[in-house]
């Protein structure tokens, strides 16, 4: 049982926020740096790169979006310290100011005038003196209201709004009253049951700006769809997993609030999890998704039997033995908040154990 | 030994969640909301995670699940026959 006496072993850093885990953070600004930082991460060992295609020609909305979730990232407080690497020393120190305002070490690289060479030796010294120092951080004991959870699904089934998905919602229920921040996201995946989100919505400001987020993104959909969204809403993994449309799957999502939160707050779907600043993820699959991040441990949970017994490595938690009635929801959910905080404290999920770091940058349109 | 599961008693297609469920068998439901159980003949094999009809719909009729509409019958579905996109669609897309 989880209750306001409830405590876990988090990092608590400079700005007074928690965070899980301790990273120090090689973090290349477009795709062109890359190699440097990975070659760095290669160098300084207890460091994390994590490389992705973007940063180049983009400009506008789309640019913004992708400075803010490399800062955000960067600025999670499950990093402790962070070096920037970029093919311009201007725009590195862009992302460098946005880090340095959590308060937390952080220092930037140029390549250009100097090489991959010069500035891999450079960045070493600094992540060397970073990783040590970070390794000397210890874990303090935090209140439940310093935790930010977040949770999405993925390769969902049936098995998921029947079982996994209400198993968060449970979670989330209990954890809501004990003060700590959560997230759910979805975006053409609720369509069919966005009035049940609305209803939700704290009050009449928070519920206008969820719709105009849902029917901008509808828009999208209606400018770039081919013919419907039948061929990717639900999924070809969905169908296959017994689900059968969208409104269907949507439902299934929607049984991740929980019964009792409140949606107090709309955020850009686009933002990711990680770079918002929560420091632990909940993902419900019913056909087993693999997924994992580099910054924020993703704790993987599935109701379906078949997923649990074939791709059991993959699981942190199966909670299968509620379709069969061997245990009810309040059950599930308080195991789901034991294995949550046993994660916080530090063991490592099953996607952290097989090195899954998926980091996927949301680009907005096509600028180059 | 639970078969399927249905969430709201109202619902018209419940969810198979044990593997190898064939034609013909007697199957145990559990509605969730009302944690009560109800019996029907399965009238095909059904795949884990896959539907089966509850009653008797006609094709054009609102299919009902977690109480709510999330697609019409495109075909008549009997009572214990497998439901999915060969006879369920969307109404939105």
């Amino acid at each position: 049982m989880i209750t306001s006496k409830t405590t876990f072993q988090g990092y608590r850093r400079e700005n007074g926020r928690v965070g899980v885990r301790n990273h120090v953070l090689i973090l290349p600004v477009d795709d062109l740096s890359n190699a440097a930082a990975e070659a760095v991460a290669n160098n300084i060992k207890g460091t994390l790169a994590i490389p992705h295609p973007y940063g180049r020609l983009q400009f506008g909305a789309d640019l913004d979006l992708h400075f803010r979730t490399l800062i955000g990232a960067g600025s999670n407080p499950n990093v402790a310290a962070v070096v920037v690497i970029c093919i311009e020393e201007s725009w590195a120190k862009k992302v460098v100011d946005g880090i340095a305002k959590t308060g937390k070490p952080v220092t930037g690289f140029g390549i250009e005038l100097h090489g991959d060479h010069d500035t891999v030796m450079r960045a070493s010294k600094v992540a060397k003196e970073y990783v040590q120092w970070a390794s000397e951080l210890k874990r303090v004991e935090c209140p439940v209201s310093d935790l930010w959870v977040s949770c999405k699904c993925g390769e969902s089934d049936t098995t998921s709004g029947c079982g996994s998905n209400p198993t968060v919602g449970n979670a989330f229920d209990k954890l809501e009253p004990l003060g700590a921040t959560l997230c759910f996201g979805e975006t053409t995946e609720i369509t069919g049951g966005e009035q049940i989100v609305a209803d939700r919505c704290a009050n009449g400001e928070v519920r206008e700006r969820f719709m105009m987020m849902f029917n901008r993104y509808q828009e999208v959909v209606e400018r770039h769809k081919t013919s419907d969204l039948v061929d990717s809403q639900p999924t070809k993994g969905n169908i296959a997993g017994g689900l059968t449309t969208i409104e269907e799957k949507a439902l299934g999502n929607i049984q991740k609030i929980g019964k009792k939160c409140k949606v107090i707050g709309v955020i850009e779907m686009v933002t990711l999890c990680a770079a918002s600043g929560y420091a632990v993820h909940l993902f419900p699959t019913g056909q087993g998704n693999v997924i994992g991040n580099p910054i924020l441990p993703v704790i993987k949970l599935t109701a379906n039997p078949r997923t649990a017994r074939t791709m059991s490595e993959h699981i942190d938690l199966d909670v299968s033995g509620l379709l069969q009635r061997q245990k009810n929801l309040d059950q599930a959910g308080d195991e789901l908040l034991e294995v949550m905080l046993r994660t916080c404290n530090g063991r490592l999920t099953a996607a952290e154990a097989l090195g899954h770091r998926e980091f996927v940058l949301t680009r907005l349109y096509e600028s180059a | 030994m639970i078969h399927f599961v249905l969430h709201d008693p109202k619902d018209t297609v419940a969810v198979v969640v044990v593997e190898g469920v064939k034609a013909g068998q007697d199957l145990t439901g559990w509605i969730m909301d009302e944690d009560r159980t109800i019996q029907l003949k399965s009238q095909q094999d059904i795949p884990i995670g896959h539907k089966l009809a509850l009653k008797d719909i006609k094709g054009g009729e609102t299919i009902i699940k977690y109480g709510h509409d999330i697609g019409k019958a495109i075909a008549d579905i009997k009572a214990g026959a497998h439901a999915h996109v060969h006879n369920i669609k969307t109404k939105r897309w």
